[in-house]
């Protein structure tokens, strides 16, 4: 078994009161790139400021080649971290950011001199040593703030977003000039950042996480080509995501067609998502694909056609290098091989809350009940006070209150997945998850305030022996 | 100035500020002490320097203010920074006790300080002068560095500080190496405020010096108290050139700084 | 630096120099001499309730005069540019420094029966005492605090961008619409500011009635005298001072933010 550089047991951070990491476990080896990828708020800078000692978890364990080092302060652990805004001091010049942490470990003059002047030849700022910081444009900013951690000589590097002010052009260089950088000083980098394009090209390893946890941890073809759910699925690349069946081994139905797969271990006649990407989809003549669909949209791209089909009434993105015409009618063949299952994130089809009532209104016919502390008002409905309902609310009775003022105030997005119908919301309240289907686009990691249309509900009393 | 009237008004208001200044210091010439002019004479001056008295209180005056000034800053300094990490109601109502000095009238801070070191000087045996002043003028610049410091903090990156630890830095030594010179601006301008009121506090010193210790304006106010003094006059001639020189050579300085920054 | 610890020596010191002093007071307030609870000394403020209302008078007055005369100025000199706005706050700064006694000594000399003022005055057959009156407290103190209102108006009006200005009257907006609607909303906050740092030190002033006022005296000359003989006294008038002081304050604030919500 390989050794772990750093490697972090059961994690778990509150910010007040807010969990922000969830359980996290990770092993990170010697000498290899690995990437904490996510949208904003799925804590991963978190994750690199607790391995740099800048937070403490709650629960759970840091250790450094196998070492616990729960209660080292930053200034001892042997980590150099490249801040998101570089951090370089102002009043110091190139050369003496770069040396700082250097004096302090009391090395004589003359091979901080030396170290330094070196490792500014590698981030091809030779000559520099005396130019105020300030004067520097960002890429220059960015690569002295890389020399100044690299200088030191730690066994780990922590780069937290550190293209992220960068124009494309300089980015996409960068990224290559840093991935040679790892390669050529041997060391670990752990990266951060929340462009899938900037992970998938730089990694040898990468973790996607989302609200505080990790969602897969993977070398970028396995996350590519194996997500382990629709989330990783659609936050990595483009890909079509919809609602299946898995048959059986190897058979899954999606849109009342069924399609050989090579994916098996799944319960018979269980809900999955099911992912194709745009590229595995090969336009041919209807009669010879099971999947037909009509052509809505087509825009060149260059390297391919982006070509966007409805089929029973679900969007498809293909992208192929054959253009069909607006309009036609195109068969859509896909290789058994490219059709991925996973299992589903909401395991149920519908919310299901199980409560009693709290007040009810004989006369104005409404039944009041309470949610996580929210007193919710059931209309058109009766029931006398403290009798157990079960309530199932399907992902279309809820909805993104549009005044401000919901029925449970605050739920935080987790995800928006588009199943070529609909968006599959996955929304977190205070206590538990929800599933919302909306035709609107949602932000991911947003606060938002949630309705219930109880008349598309089913509601149920509970009698003692059912529970 | 765009219409001439405002600019009369501004001269107007100028020479309103400035005449009876002007007037002192014509005054400190006079060879008699009325407003009858007797012919032009330094000698006010001269006895000025030869007061011993009131070279004394200068004396105090500038020690005081010295101590008081760097005491109040590395004091206030310190607090600034603990309490931005206090949480939000807590954080408030420290600030609002330590903006206590500032807003409360100069008599009731004086009287109810006189109060504090009469009952501690029978109490433990001491009585009111140098130290009393200077504590109690510690306590009101010390509120004065405190804002002067607090928005330098807020502003700064505090990355700038990570990054010190995160290459090796312990708390203390980050603090010296790199949030000093971010707070710089700040501490300085906390200083200069602390050292100007102190100079130029009467009220404070007048209820906690005790029978004997002399400030300058404290001798000013025995000088000037209910009878007309030509030496007031001589002194304030001298304070006047001496500030209208600072505050000419800050204003050249700040300009020049100003005129590189926009380089 | 995410440490509370650097404050606790000033938290400390404001413990002991500003909360238990103004207990103190408040202690020698609610008792008597020999250290029973009473409030016989709030009756006896009463018998001074008069000089109190005499101090808030005198103090509106200024303070409603200073402001008359601080804020066209103020907005004259926001226009100018920053290079003139500089120059000017720099002349304007030289008399505030200048030490508080000689200012007020200043106008005793020229005021005093007899003196430049009164001599002049003479020549065009108008005979009157200048000096030892309500009339020479207020020119005392307007002349005193009229630089601290206009500073504070001037800063915020200074950053009203002139293009508001403009815009208004390119909308149709004469002159007083202008000032009406946007110019003056807008200072509202310099205003509060202005008014708050010359109110406070006016209504409770220490001296400069004494110098110019003749017998009658004001609020803070009366704390001091009745300090003198009887503490407990003293402080009952000094913590009804505190608390009229603090009710101005608290009021100005709600004042300050009804007008920026409001409008």
């Amino acid at each position: 078994m390989k050794k772990s550089v750093v490697s972090l047991k059961d994690i778990n951070f509150k910010y007040s009161n807010e969990v922000i990491l969830n359980n996290i476990n990770l092993d990170i080896y010697d000498r290899e790139f690995i990437t904490l990828l996510g949208p904003s708020g799925c804590g991963k800078t978190t994750t690199l400021r607790i391995i740099a000692g800048f937070e403490s978890p709650q629960e759970g364990d840091v250790f450094f080649e196998g070492e616990k080092v729960n209660d080292l302060p930053p200034h001892k652990r042997n980590v150099n971290t490249v801040f998101q805004k570089y951090a370089l001091f102002p009043h110091l010049n190139v050369f003496d950011n770069v040396a700082f942490g250097l004096k302090l470990k009391k090395m004589p003059k003359n091979e901080i001199e030396d170290r330094v002047k070196r490792m500014l030849a590698i981030v091809d700022l030779k000559g520099y040593e005396k130019r105020s910081v300030k004067s520097l444009s960002g890429g220059q900013q960015q690569r002295v703030a890389i020399a100044r951690a690299l200088v030191c000589d730690p066994k780990v590097v922590l780069l937290d977003e550190p293209l992220g002010a960068l124009d494309l052009k300089l980015r996409k260089d960068m990224q290559i000039e840093l991935k040679q950088l790892q390669l050529k000083t041997q060391k670990t980098f752990v990266y951060v950042t929340h462009d899938q394009e900037e992970a998938l090209t730089m990694s040898d390893r990468v973790v996607v996480m989302n609200n505080g946890v990790i969602a897969q941890i993977g070398t970028p073809e396995d996350i590519y080509n194996e997500p382990a759910n629709a989330f990783v699925a659609d936050f990595i690349g483009e890909a079509n995501i919809l609602n299946g069946v898995m048959l059986e081994d190897e058979k899954v139905r999606i849109l009342g067609v069924e399609l050989d797969c090579v994916d098996k271990g799944f319960e018979h006649n269980a809900p999955v998502d099911v992912v194709i990407r745009p590229e595995d989809i090969e336009v041919v003549d209807p009669s010879q694909a099971k999947l037909v669909g009509v052509v809505e949209d087509i825009v060149f791209k260059g390297v391919h056609f982006e070509i966007s089909v409805r089929c029973e009434n679900c969007q498809w993105l293909i992208h192929s290098t054959v253009a069909p015409h607006l309009g036609d009618r195109i068969g859509m063949r896909v290789d058994p091989f490219n059709i991925h299952i996973m299992p589903k994130m909401f395991l149920l089809p519908n919310n299901e809350v199980y409560t009693d009532v709290y007040y009810s209104d004989k006369e104005n016919n409404t039944t009041t009940i309470r949610i996580e502390g929210n007193e919710i008002t059931i209309p058109d409905t009766y029931y006398e006070e403290g009798t157990s309902l079960k309530i199932i609310l399907p992902p279309d009775a809820l909805s993104i209150a549009g005044d401000g003022v919901g029925d449970i105030d605050e739920m935080y997005i987790e995800s928006v997945i588009w199943k070529g119908e609909h968006n599959e919301i996955i929304l977190e309240s205070d206590e538990r998850k929800w599933i919302m289907q909306s035709d609107t686009d949602e932000q991911v990691a947003t606060y938002v305030p949630v309705s219930f249309d109880f008349s598309r509900a089913e509601i149920s009393e509970v009698t003692d022996n059912e529970e | 100035m765009k219409k001439p009237g405002q600019k009369i008004y501004l001269i107007i208001i100028m020479a309103f500020l400035y005449a009876p200044i002007l007037y002192l210091i014509a005054y400190s010439f006079n060879n008699g002490k009325t407003s009858v002019w007797k012919g032009f004479t330094w000698k006010w001056y001269e006895a000025l320097f030869r007061d011993a008295q009131i070279m004394g209180s200068l004396k105090n005056t500038l020690t005081i203010a010295l101590l008081a000034a760097i005491i109040a800053t590395i004091l206030g300094t310190l607090a600034a920074i603990g309490i931005y990490n206090f949480k939000g109601g807590v954080r408030s109502a420290i600030q609002n006790i330590s903006n206590i000095p500032i807003i409360n009238p100069e008599i009731v801070t004086g009287v109810s300080l006189m109060l504090l070191f009469t009952f501690a000087g029978t109490m433990l045996g001491f009585e009111m002068g140098f130290w009393t002043v200077l504590l109690a003028h510690i306590g009101f610049c010390t509120p004065y560095v405190i804002l002067n410091v607090t928005p330098r903090i807020r502003q700064m990156d505090s990355s700038l500080y990570e990054a010190a630890l995160d290459l090796g830095c312990s708390p203390v030594k980050a603090f010296f190496k790199v949030v000093i010179h971010e707070l710089m601006p700040g501490i300085l301008s906390g200083f200069l405020i602390s050292f100007t009121y102190s100079l130029d506090d009467f009220v404070i010193t007048y209820f906690t010096r005790g029978a004997r210790f002399q400030t300058l304006p404290v001798q000013i106010y025995t000088m000037t108290h209910q009878r007309i003094n030509p030496k007031a006059n001589a002194l304030s001639a001298i304070m006047f050139v001496t500030i209208l020189t600072l505050l000419i050579i800050s204003n050249i300085v700040t300009s020049r700084k100003d005129k590189e920054a926009a380089r | 630096m995410k440490s509370k610890r650097p404050s606790i020596p000033y938290l400390g010191w404001m413990l002991v120099f500003t909360i238990v002093p103004l207990l103190m007071v408040l202690y020698y307030a609610f008792t008597d001499k020999a250290g029973n609870f009473t409030l016989k000394n709030f009756v006896n403020v009463s018998d001074y309730s008069h000089i109190f209302l005499y101090s808030l008078y005198v103090a509106l007055i200024s303070t409603v005069i200073c402001l008359v005369l601080a804020y066209p100025l103020s907005f004259f000199i926001s226009r100018c540019t920053q290079r003139k706005q500089s120059v000017i706050i720099m002349f304007l700064m030289v008399p505030m420094w200048m030490n508080f006694l000689l200012r007020v000594y200043a106008w005793v000399l020229i005021l005093q029966t007899n003196g430049p003022l009164d001599t002049l005055l003479q020549i065009f057959g108008i005979h009157t005492t200048l000096i030892n009156n309500t009339g020479a407290v207020i020119v005392g103190m307007v002349y005193e605090f009229l630089p601290f209102m206009i500073l504070p108006i001037q800063s915020v009006m200074s950053k009203i961008d002139n293009s508001l200005i403009e815009a208004a009257q390119d909308l149709g907006c004469n002159g007083l619409y202008v000032f009406r609607k946007v110019v003056f909303p807008l200072s509202v906050p310099g205003i509060i500011s202005g008014v708050t740092m010359v109110f406070v030190p006016t209504a409770s002033t220490f001296l400069v009635a004494q110098y110019l006022g003749g017998d009658q005296l004001m609020i803070g000359d009366d704390i001091e005298r009745v300090f003198q003989f009887n503490h407990n006294t003293g402080s009952a008038i000094a913590l009804v001072l505190m608390v009229v002081i603090l009710g101005f304050l608290v009021f100005m604030n709600r004042f300050g933010d009804k007008e920026a919500v409001g409008r």
